[in-house]
């Protein structure tokens, strides 16, 4: 010991880095040319932007995206939670059930799905419900039922609750099978073993992929436009095919959008932060 | 039910159990006695962890059948001998009256200490809140952990943890504890704290049947000792016989191998 204190001092330093200074140059220049960009280029149109982002027709169509989004995102949920269930259960025709559906919404282009649902009644005039072979119970003309907000909503659903089914499906098997088994000799029966033991931390798992998704919808929202139903996007479109502004009308949208998802984004890591209760990861 | 008195607390008849080609427990026949604390020995792979697990039905029998306090884990008794397999929500009212403690806890990790200890009383038993915090907070001081109600599991030692998990099941106020290799995972110099609360509750009159590879402790703690070997009972009888006078072949090799292991 006495021998390493009276040797020369060692002197420490840390590795040499020449990238990096050079990709800070890099990025330098570039934000440089798209600030410049956004300044001096005249077809930006910040005029008509700053005209339409908070009219009263645009933030209607903003309005109608929410509400899209929030319907889908919750009915969403809950057909994932059923979707995940169904393919966890014990019983096989709930599994295939599941595992069709879900086969089909990977299957089949978003675009597709909303329009193929929309022109439902081509296929199916009537919609009819009693049991087979019997004469209907109850019977409407399908073209009532599905309309454009009914179709936009069903689409986006559709293809929201599979991907959930499968992230939900992850997260409840990433649960220790130790904690069944702890719940289940405690005497909980499966319902309450679900309930309060495993979904809890299930979900913990799944927030942020299912996070991710929910602010996917927001934006795939865009699509039902196919369709033509009035949201956002539609909107935007509407308004320039009368005024020629393309690009500035469809500014107003994406700045809509990012602004919207950031805000999302900050609700996430507030929610990831509750759920993470007793877990340092 | 007044002849609940004369049923062992846990008996087992010719209880097999196959995983796949794999025979674990065969035909094992097991009573214990109400208040006996009976520790079951053996190497690893042998069957005793499947066979605490039969006892509370978290594993089926392939064969056999076994009562807690007469009552048949798994089944309605229809007619004389005729069983009737039950939906698991029944199941798992039987469960209430055995306890279990787990090699590795398995404590709730996104509820408190508390919460993992109310949980079951306040969702199965239907308690009130204040009432299971009273009885929480006396099983807690009971294992020495007053302090850490409000702590995460993952706060914990595995001691304290495993001390938890002893309080929760003593919650559900069984009638048989079932103790699964409740010092395995823990460091050496946690082994103590854990088997003292055990101690503690053997002392308290409970049935309990204990797997273990702590063969000191099942020589005090025990009533009975059972050593199994390739699914079936090579030994049974008193600590003093079995563990440190085997007749067995089999059950003084494994003695001697553990004794080895412990002196290494």
């Amino acid at each position: 010991m006495t021998m390493q204190s009276t040797a020369t001092p060692v002197q420490l330093l840390p590795r040499r880095d020449y990238v990096t200074p050079v990709l800070w140059v890099v990025l330098f220049f570039m934000v440089l040319g798209v600030v410049i960009n956004l300044f001096t280029n005249p077809r930006w149109r910040w005029d008509v932007v700053s005209q339409y982002i908070v009219s009263e027709q645009i933030l209607a169509g903003l309005a109608t995206t929410l509400w899209l989004t929030a319907l889908s995102g919750i009915v969403g949920i809950a057909i994932g939670l059923v979707t995940a269930a169904m393919r966890l259960s014990k019983r096989a025709p709930l599994r295939m059930i599941a595992s069709v559906y879900i086969a089909l919404s990977r299957a089949i282009p978003a675009l597709v799905l909303i329009l193929f649902i929309y022109f439902f009644a081509a296929l199916v005039p009537n919609i009819e419900i009693g049991l087979p072979f019997l004469p209907p119970l109850i019977s409407v003309p399908t073209n009532s039922v599905i309309t454009q907000f009914a179709a936009a909503v069903i689409g986006l659903t559709f293809i929201l609750g599979a991907h959930l089914g499968e992230i939900f499906r992850g997260g409840v098997l990433s649960v220790d099978k130790g904690q069944q088994e702890a719940a289940r000799a405690l005497g909980m029966p499966p319902s309450t073993t679900q309930l309060r033991v495993i979904l809890p931390q299930a979900i913990r798992v799944s927030t942020p992929a299912g996070a991710n998704d929910l602010i996917s919808l927001f934006k795939n929202t865009s699509l039902v436009s196919i369709i033509g139903y009035t949201e956002l996007l539609t909107t935007v479109q509407s308004i320039y095919a009368r005024t020629y502004e393309t690009i500035p009308l469809l500014l107003v949208a994406c700045i809509w959008y990012m602004a919207l998802t950031l805000l999302a984004m900050g609700a996430q890591r507030l929610l990831e932060r509750r759920m993470s209760r007793g877990f340092s990861r | 039910m007044s002849t609940q008195l004369t049923h062992p607390a846990v008996s087992c008849l010719e209880v097999s159990k196959s995983f796949a080609d794999l025979e674990v427990l065969r035909a094992i026949s097991l009573d214990v006695a109400q208040g006996e604390v009976v520790s079951i020995l053996g190497p690893s792979g042998s069957g005793k962890s499947t066979l605490l697990r039969c006892m509370n039905r978290l594993e089926q029998p392939t064969r056999g059948l076994i009562r807690i306090h007469g009552d048949p884990m798994g089944y309605l008794e229809e007619a004389p001998g005729r069983f009737r397999e039950l939906p698991e929500r029944d199941v798992a009212r039987q469960r209430r009256q055995i306890g279990m403690v787990f090699q590795r806890f398995n404590l709730f990790p996104h509820m408190s200490v508390l919460e993992n200890i109310i949980e079951a009383p306040l969702r199965v038993l239907g308690s009130g809140k204040a009432e299971a915090t009273e009885k929480a907070l006396d099983l807690l001081a009971r294992v020495g952990l007053s302090a850490k109600r409000d702590a995460y599991p993952e706060q914990l030692s595995g001691g304290q943890q495993q001390r938890v998990a002893i309080a929760r099941a003593l919650a559900m106020e069984p009638r048989v504890m079932l103790f699964d290799e409740p010092t395995s995972a823990l460091d050496p110099e946690l082994v103590g704290e854990v088997l003292d609360v055990i101690s503690d509750v053997s002392r308290s009159g409970m049935t309990m049947v204990i797997v273990t590879h702590e063969i000191s402790f099942a020589r005090d703690v025990s009533d009975r000792v059972v050593f199994i070997d390739n699914g079936s009972i090579v030994e049974m009888g008193p600590p003093q016989q079995v563990i440190d006078h085997p007749q067995e072949e089999r059950t003084r090799t494994f003695l001697s191998r553990v004794k080895q292991a412990e002196l290494a």
